[in-house]
């Protein structure tokens, strides 16, 4: 790829990284990366990847933008309320840069079509906000192989691990969904709306170290931190044998579509 | 005495105690909204009971977060 003059400027502080440089920048830029969810985590997200050049982002979501989400679901804005989210989102990606490509999936992420989706990118970003989606996700990309960086918030708390195939999955750590309504979600609880940034541009920075091949990922590592204290601790995990999607015998051997707790479906457009 | 570390932090406890104990002295109140390593180890909900733990042993209580929109 030949960087023109203006791409060589607006790329400068990443070509200048020794460990990118304009290889690096190459890379990036023919990357692809899918957001789940463009809300409070695949805001920060998508903004941080389309400012790196990005070359495709691939970005789903099914709703419309509701006045709650502003308080922390920064790329969309007052005007936009009542407005498909991934149009919103595809609209500031394109102001910020316009060398990216932006594809849209006005729809849900579902069992029937997340593994159509998934093939075209290299990267998956979970910027959902509930269980039964974080699981698909897992499953989905444990099934094509594919790497994702896993994100949760809560309240002050936030927790993130980055999957690639050999590496611990989601589900190595938490086996199978909770029981509904036994863990609330931020629509119930509350969330700090800068968590979501803080939790979204690690994010960000763990698709753009596996685009560029720099570092250690966050594999083999859940991190979470509580921004009231703003104690940060990873805890080490290994692949589990035992794991229902990933292990020797696995019994998740498609996707399946959890059920969704009746709460969350009522309160959809409030998320 | 036994040194058993929680979530980073090493407790003593006057002698070995079951993994359903540990979880009732964390105060979680429901084992529904964590998931268990001992070791670096899932653990099955089924186990928790039966699991006795040892001097030396790491636990570590990972919280269920399902928000992100």
């Amino acid at each position: 790829m030949d960087f023109t003059e203006e791409q060589i400027t607006r790329y400068s502080r990443h070509i200048l990284l020794q460990d990118v440089g304009v290889e690096g920048q190459e890379k990036i830029s023919n990357g692809k990366v899918l957001i789940v969810g463009v809300g409070g985590l695949g805001a920060p997200v998508a903004f941080y990847l389309a400012a790196a050049g990005v070359g495709t982002i691939g970005i789903i979501d099914g709703d419309v933008v509701d006045l709650s989400n502003l308080q922390r679901q920064i790329i969309h804005f007052t005007q936009d309320v009542n407005k498909p989210k991934v149009l919103s989102a595809k609209e500031k990606i394109h102001q910020l840069n316009p060398d990216v490509k932006v594809v849209t999936y006005p729809t849900l992420f579902v069992a029937d079509n997340a593994l159509d989706i998934i093939k075209d990118y290299d990267f998956i970003v979970d910027g959902t906000d509930n269980f039964p989606v974080k699981f698909l996700i897992n499953d989905a990309c444990v099934i094509a192989g594919k790497p994702f960086s896993h994100g949760g918030i809560l309240r002050f708390d936030g927790q993130t691990l980055t999957y690639v195939p050999g590496a611990a999955c989601y589900r190595c750590l938490f086996h199978s969904p909770p029981p509904p309504n036994a863990v609330p979600t931020c629509s119930q609880a509350g969330v700090l709306g800068a968590v979501a940034g803080m939790l979204g541009t690690i994010q960000a920075a763990e698709a753009l170290k596996y685009l560029t091949g720099v570092g250690e990922l966050l594999t083999n590592r859940l991190l979470s931190f509580n921004a009231k204290t703003m104690d940060f601790r990873t805890v080490g995990t290994r692949p589990s044998d035992k794991c229902p999607v990933c292990g020797s015998h696995p019994t998740v051997t498609q996707l399946i579509d959890y059920e969704q707790a009746v709460c969350d479906i009522s309160n959809r457009k409030k998320h | 005495m036994i040194t058993i570390t929680v979530n980073g932090n090493p407790h003593e406890f006057e002698a070995s105690l079951s993994l359903a104990k540990l979880i009732v002295l964390n105060n979680i109140i429901q084992p529904d909204m964590v998931s268990v390593q001992l070791n670096g180890e899932f653990v099955y909900k089924a186990d928790y009971e039966t699991i006795e733990l040892k001097d030396g042993d790491e636990v570590d209580f990972l919280y269920f977060m399902g928000g992100g929109q």
